[in-house]
């Protein structure tokens, strides 16, 4: 029996729920500064960053020792390498997070119109994504991560549709394209979370099945 | 040129005890295939009862059919025969520690009735440089013994020594483990290119070493076959949780 190596597992396990934790706080709390012009909480975004890259680094470090020093195979093999990707995809959603935070501050500087977009709702659903990719990877249940690929397609159509509806706000009113522009930025970045969230979900996938959906791949086993 | 292994229905035993269950396997010429598990798993046991050393033992019994080739090991040939095709290399290098490099590689045809030196002076350069062990011996053939070389090199000595009778299949009973990581380095460099040669069986309890010689793992658990596969679905996706549970060292 390998305890120790398997303790080691557990524990790279939990590493990563705390690097989880502070990704979904930080875009959970740049939507609440968009939500409500807040500047004080796009400081408390920009704050955790540093925070957030220190753990990446640390359990980079973590996976490396352990596949350095306990070859492991098979499932455990597996779970490393898809801890790697997903602690790279989590450290991207965090520096998405910073740039949603760095967009709501340009908005500040202009009046608060009404734009044709529902960011509230995409970053809801992107939101909805990361959560439920991570819950799949704590549960280690392959269903609930391929219910995330479905849902990326959906932050995509939402994400289009801004640029559509933007595109002719700027068109029709173009004393208004800083802030359709700065919403058409926060909108592209919650499709980019959506997107790390889906990568998150094939990762499980992986470490779960041992398959490779990668690139609308098919479930080899 | 290597051979296929064919093996049906094989059981064998140790007075009561019965140590290989039923095994049903096809091993692909010219490639390296690896058996792995746990001490007592019936691995050993298994190899040997492919070139009949099983029987040595005068409790030990076996059954079933094994084919190498065309030829039916249990029926179609002498032991003797059986292990001029089939080569056994063992954990402990074990070469005649008294006869000369050249003498320890010639042993087997001279056995064989070889006496023409010429053939016999071709026979040995050729298994030595097969063994990657010419140039470390070619200047001290006739004037050191086998036993004087270092454990890395009476292993290829006795890997040399196994080739020289121009065999069609290569069994190795851990070759590497009594030796250091750089001659461990040098017998898997080996039998990465032995394997065009001859057909390679190999049992390891290195599962790395398995995962890097071998193109097909076996994984053996109380006497049964449990899964056999290519090396590459053995170590990243078996697919019996038995297998999964022994390389990950959830138990073994």
């Amino acid at each position: 029996m390998r305890i120790r190596f398997h303790q080691s597992l557990d524990e790279l396990k939990e590493k990563l729920l705390v690097m989880a934790g502070m990704a979904e706080q930080a875009i959970q709390r740049s939507i609440e500064a968009y939500r409500t012009r807040d500047l004080e909480i796009c400081e408390l975004v920009f704050k955790s960053e540093p925070a957030i890259n220190r753990l990446e680094r640390e359990i980079d470090q973590a996976a490396l020792d352990l596949l350095a020093m306990e070859q492991p195979m098979a499932i455990d093999l597996r779970f490393i390498l898809s801890v790697i990707r997903i602690n790279a995809d989590l450290e991207r959603v965090g520096d998405q997070a910073v740039n949603i935070a760095v967009r709501v501050r340009e908005m500040g500087a202009y009046s608060n119109v009404d734009l044709p977009v529902d960011i509230p709702r995409a970053a809801s659903l992107a939101s909805a994504m990361v959560r439920k990719a991570l819950q799949a990877f704590i549960e280690g249940d392959a269903e609930l991560a391929r219910s995330v690929l479905a849902m990326d397609d959906e932050v995509d159509a939402m994400n289009d549709a801004a640029f559509t509806a933007l595109s002719a706000l700027i068109k029709r009113q173009p004393e208004l394209t800083p802030q359709a522009l700065n919403a058409l930025i926060i909108s592209r970045n919650l499709e980019r979370v959506g997107d790390h969230a889906t990568n998150v979900a094939e990762d499980v996938i992986f470490w779960v099945r041992g398959a490779d959906v990668r690139h609308k791949g098919s479930v080899a086993s | 040129m290597g051979v296929g292994i064919e093996v049906e229905d094989l059981n064998a035993w140790y007075g009561q005890t019965h140590t290989l269950k039923g095994i049903n396997l096809q091993i692909p010429a010219n490639s390296a295939t690896a058996l792995i598990g746990p001490s007592g798993c019936g691995k050993s046991t298994f190899v040997r009862c492919l070139n009949r050393m099983h029987e040595t033992n005068p409790v030990a019994r076996a059954e079933g059919t094994v084919r190498v080739g065309d030829v039916d090991v249990y029926k179609d040939a002498s032991p003797v025969e059986i292990r001029r095709r089939i080569g056994m290399v063992f954990q402990r290098p074990n070469p005649f520690p008294t006869m000369s490099i050249y003498d320890n590689v010639a042993s087997g045809l001279k056995l064989n009735g070889f006496r023409n030196k010429r053939v016999l002076d071709e026979v040995v350069e050729r298994s030595l440089r097969q063994a990657a062990l010419w140039d470390e011996v070619k200047d001290h053939l006739k004037s050191k013994s086998g036993a004087s070389l270092s454990g890395g090199q009476q292993q290829r000595l006795c890997i040399a020594r196994a080739i020289a009778v121009d065999p069609e299949v290569l069994l190795m009973d851990e070759p590497a483990s009594a030796l250091d990581p750089v001659s461990t380095a040098k017998i898997e460099d080996l039998i990465f290119q032995l394997k065009d040669e001859y057909t390679i069986v190999i049992v390891t309890h290195n599962m790395q070493q398995a995962a890097r010689v071998a193109e097909k793992t076996g994984f053996f658990l109380s006497g049964h076959l449990v899964e056999f596969d290519s090396t590459h679905k053995i170590f990243t996706n078996p697919s019996d949780k038995r297998t999964e549970d022994y390389i990950t060292g959830r138990f073994g």
